[in-house]
């Protein structure tokens, strides 16, 4: 599989990576040998085996239903640049 | 050219029956004050890490054995990945691959009567993101992270909806199946039950499917209905004109009942879902299952069925009245106050008390009438000691506080009128006094028994018994 650079554009672009152009060719490189890589593991024969969503030979642990966390809010607000009624602000973002 | 609408229908349900989140143990009421209950793990701030609750993965089992459907024994929560600022992770908690519920079903009632399989291609449990207000912060927007990591239920059915209609009956049957089972309250004010709608024409008969919009922002039944409509119709329209649907999220706006276009639709794979290295597989033992499956209440199903077969009530009758858990209790609760004739408190219950109760919005649980007042009413109407008109008023006094039907109707003196001689006084009283029209209704003029019955309803306000007096007004005349 070949990519190209608007490939690497869009990639970019959904991870919100602001990439510098002049190092775009670089990337390209860098992911196309990393795709090298993604073939020669695709060309295993996988037939019959299981998808493996998790290297760890175990299994979820769940907990019970129980409110445990108090409201901290006073100390986390400060860690955010502006905050306005408790609410934290953010540039306006409109669909 | 006759066209053919296929829908599909999205519900994310919230499983309020969870008083912590998804992942981490923050409360998840509804209203509290704006990042009260965002912890570090809801506003993903480093090194913090999902634990999952227990909670939410039984109530996707319950819903899973509700429908008949499949229950993953091995499930898999996933990464969503996009970039918006309620979603502090950059990413949400979902489930791809392996749904923990899947291929399953539910039966609507049409309106000609028959019934239609839908079937719900999966139920994946998911956390949901904050809120975003964007008008009262001066040219930003203000994040509410309290409901970032709630638990949901998206309930995704098949393409197997051809109308609006069909929809809102698969949407009332899914809220009944939420609200008997208690994993959520289902409030589509407050956001609990959320429905998008995938909408596509096609013309009738063509196998393969059109293009299809997605109508997001669906918050009531009388909404997805109008909302599904117009969208069909917008469709149609459109292509009949020559143009082209194109693929996007519309945005419902029940002021100017109009869908318009949100953005479009980011294909599957922008997502660029992955298992959650985080979360280990989900496992499910068959014995967990089995011990849920015993939780489980009677369903809406199986009580109407009951209510045909057990009590005779007609199915239209027995359908409005369980589709709502609550109501079906009070129903119940009556006929063990009074069991003579369970299709009249049926017609008293979907008429006079659910008319009162949407006049004064209000749901069966603020019923100023108990179960023991109504039954006490019907029984005054079953035998006949009042009139169905008469009991329309006993049923305004025990609303405003009357304390039985009994104590009412004493008060007032409302009880009918069967004694057959003094009703027969009265009948021949008001006969002698209108002798023309006496004589034209001897002689064959029907209509008139209307305007005697009304003369002598008037003389004994209303409490004659009809029946008895239409006999004796035929007996006297015919003499």
């Amino acid at each position: 599989m070949t990519i190209s650079l608007s490939d690497v554009e869009q990639a970019a672009h959904l991870a919100r990576i602001g990439l510098d152009p002049a190092q775009l060719d670089h990337h390209l490189a860098d992911l196309q040998q990393i795709l090298t890589l993604v073939e020669q593991i695709n060309a295993v024969d996988t037939d019959g085996i299981e998808p493996l969503s998790n290297p760890l030979d175990a299994v979820q642990r769940m907990r019970d239903d129980q409110v445990t966390e108090t409201n901290q809010r006073d100390q986390f607000q400060p860690l955010s640049a502006a905050t306005e009624d408790a609410h934290y602000l953010v540039p306006r973002v409109i669909e | 050219m006759e066209w053919e609408a296929v829908i599909g229908l999205e519900v994310h349900v919230q499983l309020t029956c969870s008083q912590s989140k998804l992942f981490s143990g923050a409360a998840t009421a509804y209203g509290a004050e704006a990042n009260s209950q965002a912890c570090a793990v809801d506003l993903a701030l480093p090194g913090v890490l999902p634990v999952l609750n227990r909670k939410p993965v039984e109530a996707a089992i319950k819903l899973g054995l509700a429908i008949n459907a499949e229950i993953d024994q091995e499930s898999v929560f996933a990464r969503k990945n996009y970039f918006y600022p309620d979603l502090p992770k950059g990413y949400q908690i979902s489930q791809f691959e392996r749904p923990i519920v899947h291929d399953g079903h539910i039966d609507i009632t049409l309106t000609n009567g028959d019934h239609k399989r839908i079937g719900v291609t999966r139920a994946h449990l998911e956390e949901d993101a904050g809120k975003s207000v964007h008008d009262a912060y001066h040219g930003q927007t203000g994040i509410d992270l309290n409901r970032s990591g709630t638990p949901l239920l998206e309930v995704v059915s098949e393409p197997e909806i051809s109308s609006a209609t069909e929809a809102v009956a698969y949407l009332k049957k899914l809220h009944a199946l939420i609200r008997y089972l208690e994993i959520g309250d289902a409030n589509m004010q407050e956001g609990s039950f959320r429905c998008d709608a995938n909408v596509s024409v096609r013309p009738k008969g063509q196998q393969e499917l059109g293009t299809r919009t997605e109508c997001k922002n669906i918050n009531s039944f009388r909404f997805v209905e109008r909302a599904i409509n117009h969208e069909i119709g917008r469709q149609i329209e459109l292509i009949e004109d020559g143009g082209n649907v194109v693929q996007e999220t519309r945005l419902y706006d029940p002021d100017r009942d109009e869908t318009r276009s949100m953005r479009s639709k980011e294909e599957a794979f922008d997502y660029r879902y992955f298992p959650d290295p985080d979360l280990l597989p989900v496992v499910i033992s068959d014995e967990w299952i089995d011990e849920v499956a015993t939780t489980l209440p009677e369903l809406p199903e199986t009580r109407i069925n009951r209510f045909i077969t057990q009590l005779s009530i007609k199915p239209e009758d027995a359908e409005q009245i369980a589709s709502s858990r609550e109501l079906a209790e009070f129903f119940e609760t009556s006929l063990n106050g009074y069991d003579r004739n369970p299709q009249l408190t049926a017609n008293w219950v979907t008429g006079e008390l659910l008319a009162q109760l949407n006049r004064e919005e209000r749901t069966i649980e603020q019923s100023p009438i108990n179960t023991a007042q109504f039954a006490g009413l019907i029984a005054r109407i079953d035998d006949q000691t009042i009139s169905g008109k008469i009991a329309k008023q006993v049923f305004q006094e025990l609303w405003q506080g009357g304390e039985s039907a009994d104590a009412v109707i004493e008060a007032k003196g409302l009880k009918q009128i069967t004694d057959t001689g003094a009703l027969e006084k009265l009948v021949a009283e008001v006969i002698e006094a209108h002798p023309e029209q006496a004589e034209e209704l001897h002689g064959g003029k029907d209509k008139l028994m209307g305007f005697f019955v009304g003369q002598i309803m008037k003389k004994t306000q209303g409490k004659a018994n009809p029946g008895e007096v239409n006999r004796l007004l035929r007996q006297l005349l015919t003499k």
